[in-house]
């Protein structure tokens, strides 16, 4: 854990999604699904992206592993521009895999579990024994070899997301964006696939991009933790220092909303701040800070202008303005 | 808690089969469930151990066939609903008992508009058919909504379900489940399709709702900490029966089944400290159970006579039973 694996700087993805109607020269009307996010990962951690559906965390899962185009910014990993030949180069698709949130869907029906497996090793690695290989790869997650010729309709779901797993581990990654891998899962069988997760990620030195909508989860795995709302980051943390001291209305907010199972950890939640309102469309993204139409401490600069990061304490950033008075 | 003696809803001894290509599924296995006015109770298991099967057989809403009901009891006010005849029943859904389903996107009519699903419910569970003009149907769809916390009630009777937000049609839903005034509200899963803050606002709605009209309610979920804010007393239900019953602060506090321990524990913390590692193995197949108790192919604390017997619930405490011979032995 030194370098940084993985650096995005001002990252941008607007989706185009129709145009102005006539009479006046015709505009595009633009989502801006990733509004100028920046975050760098270190190797060998695992850092969490946590946020509401439509905050934009998948989109940036999917730009950084080459599925979308981004509209404006730069990702370099291990010191490489990942878009700057128009193509990626193999190596880099190898060293950077994804699991998908439902596995229902993200497994061919057609297809049993050793083709499914045999097609990353097919494209990435060419004239070796695959049967071996995938033996091996089942064998890693702990599924037995004879789970080879089912196919996904007679796997679990449980089942299902750990051959995603061992599909997204196939390449030898060094990176592995996990958009949440365990959402559609069970509570006994998350705890499962979870800690399978930790240990291949010590096995093999894996760093974990960690979406998630689910903070005590979060607590649990990560070393970081980013807050994002609308297509921006609203607060990143060490994952203690997030818990104890969350400082943005947004995170004490979704802090506040976890259904808790113990009085210890309802003594960890600001009570102070309860949830209301929605979150905005973003073709219409509010004005200035765009969490002001649902902020319980809303002033007026935060109708007017967007606020920039405060760096609060060691590895522990704001984005709201009620911290940048103080300095 | 006004607990009378006899309970609004009682459930006694059912199976529910289901008749499918290459055998049997034998689902509900010998369920026993009751709940007195004014309870709240939650209903928690994994995915497949029959909850919503059973919320539905209440509701006599199960396929048949498949589905097949051989034996058992399920009595609303002393009547078994099993044996209702079609008018008898319509007295019982809506009015008596009213569910609020899992999906609000599935439970809601596509191409309806949200005062035309409204007022028909409303139409159907009107106790005085003449004395009700259609305006005043209307009025009272625009009510339900407002108490929802729903603003301009006006426009979204007129709008069609994809013109709303998943926490906005979470709340038609509620809306429409209470606009017949239940004694009993059954409620599947209604925050799991949503973001947490929306959850959260779902739930407090509902809990004041509820409290204001003295509702009955049934919770169903295997979100273990929306329980433990919203009931008072809790079954967990595993491969078709009843495992545990308790008060909810006690089944925290001190879980006896093995399957209750493996659930709390395998729920992600707060305060940290990492993930237990679960229950091992997976609910069982249906077309052939485990004989005896049917959780002892997962069971840690396994014995022999697990395999052969199957375990009723038995009474430690007060208000506290279990179905498990670890605690029946001393008998």
């Amino acid at each position: 854990m030194s370098d940084p694996i993985l650096t995005v700087q001002n990252l941008k993805k607007h989706f185009i999604i129709g145009y102005t109607e006539p009479p006046w020269k015709r505009q595009p009307i633009t989502v801006k699904a990733v509004d100028g996010v920046s975050f760098e990962m270190l190797s060998g951690e695992t850092l969490g992206l946590v946020g509401e559906s439509g905050s934009g965390k998948s989109t940036v899962a999917y730009i950084i592993v080459g599925m979308y185009k981004p509209t404006d910014g730069k990702i370099s990993f291990m010191g490489k521009d990942l878009y700057q030949e128009s193509k990626r180069p193999r190596e880099l698709q190898k060293a950077i895999q994804i699991v998908f949130q439902d596995p229902g869907s993200s497994l061919n029906p057609r297809q049993n579990i050793k083709q499914i497996l045999e097609m990353p090793l097919r494209v990435h690695q060419k004239g070796k024994s695959y049967l071996e290989m995938v033996i091996h790869l089942l064998e890693i997650v702990g599924l037995p070899p004879e789970a080879m010729y089912k196919y996904p309709k007679m796997l679990s779901g449980g089942e299902k997301q750990i051959v995603g797993i061992a599909r997204a581990l196939a390449t030898n990654p060094s990176l592995v964006i996990l958009d949440e891998p365990t959402s559609a899962l069970d509570v006994s069988v998350q705890a499962k696939t979870i800690n399978l997760l930790l240990q291949l990620q010590k096995e093999f030195n894996l760093s974990y991009l960690f979406i998630t909508h689910d903070l005590s989860l979060m607590r649990n795995v990560a070393n970081r933790v980013e807050i994002m709302y609308l297509g921006k980051i609203c607060e990143v943390a060490d994952t203690i220092d997030f818990f104890q001291k969350p400082l943005h209305p947004y995170t004490q907010m979704l802090l506040s909303s976890i259904p808790v199972i113990s009085e210890e950890e309802e003594s960890l939640r600001p009570q102070k701040v309860i949830s209301r309102g929605e979150i905005p469309s973003p073709v219409n993204i509010p004005k200035g800070c765009s969490f002001n139409s649902r902020c319980p401490f809303v002033m007026p600069i935060c109708k007017e202008i967007d606020p920039t990061f405060t760096k609060m304490e060691k590895g522990h950033s704001v984005r709201c303005h009620l911290y940048n008075k103080q300095i | 808690m006004n607990q009378s003696s006899i309970p609004i809803l009682e459930i006694k001894n059912l199976h529910v089969n289901f008749k499918v290509y290459g055998g049997l599924l034998r689902v509900l296995d010998g369920l026993d469930f009751h709940m007195y006015a004014g309870e709240k109770i939650g209903l928690v298991g994994e995915t497949g151990c029959g909850k919503t099967t059973t919320m539905k057989a209440i509701l006599r809403v199960l396929p048949m066939p498949p589905a097949e009901i051989p034996t058992g009891e399920i009595s609303y006010k002393g009547h078994d609903i099993l044996k209702m005849k079609n008018d008898e029943l319509k007295m019982v859904r809506g009015r008596g008992i009213s569910m609020i389903f899992q999906e609000p996107t599935a439970a809601l009519n596509p191409v309806f508009t949200i005062g035309e699903q409204m007022e028909a419910i409303i139409q159907n569970n009107i106790r005085d058919r003449r004395s009700t003009s259609s305006i005043n149907i209307k009025e009272l769809a625009g009510l339900s909504l407002k108490d929802v916390a729903l603003a301009d009630t006006d426009r979204l009777l007129k709008s069609y379900p994809i013109q709303l937000s998943g926490g906005m049609r979470q709340r038609v839903c509620i809306a429409m489940a209470l606009s017949t005034n239940p004694e009993i509200l059954i409620a599947d899963e209604p925050g799991t399709s949503l973001d947490v803050t929306i959850q959260d606002q779902i739930l407090r709605l509902l809990r004041d709702l509820v409290e204001k009209r003295n509702m009955s309610v049934i919770l169903i979920t295997h979100t273990l900490g929306v329980v433990r804010e919203l009931t008072n007393r809790v079954y967990v239900m595993y491969a078709g029966s009843i495992v545990e019953t308790a008060a909810t602060k006690k089944i925290f506090q001190k879980p006896l089944h093995p399957y209750t321990k493996g659930l709390i524990a395998t729920v992600p913390r707060l305060s940290g400290g990492g993930i237990a590692n679960g229950i091992p193995g997976r609910i069982p197949d249906y077309k052939n159970p485990p004989s005896g108790c049917r959780f002892h192919t997962r069971c840690p604390y396994v014995m022999e006579i697990c395999k052969h017997e199957k375990p009723s619930l038995y009474q430690i405490e007060e208000q506290h039973s279990v179905a498990c011979f670890l605690y029946t032995a001393g008998e």
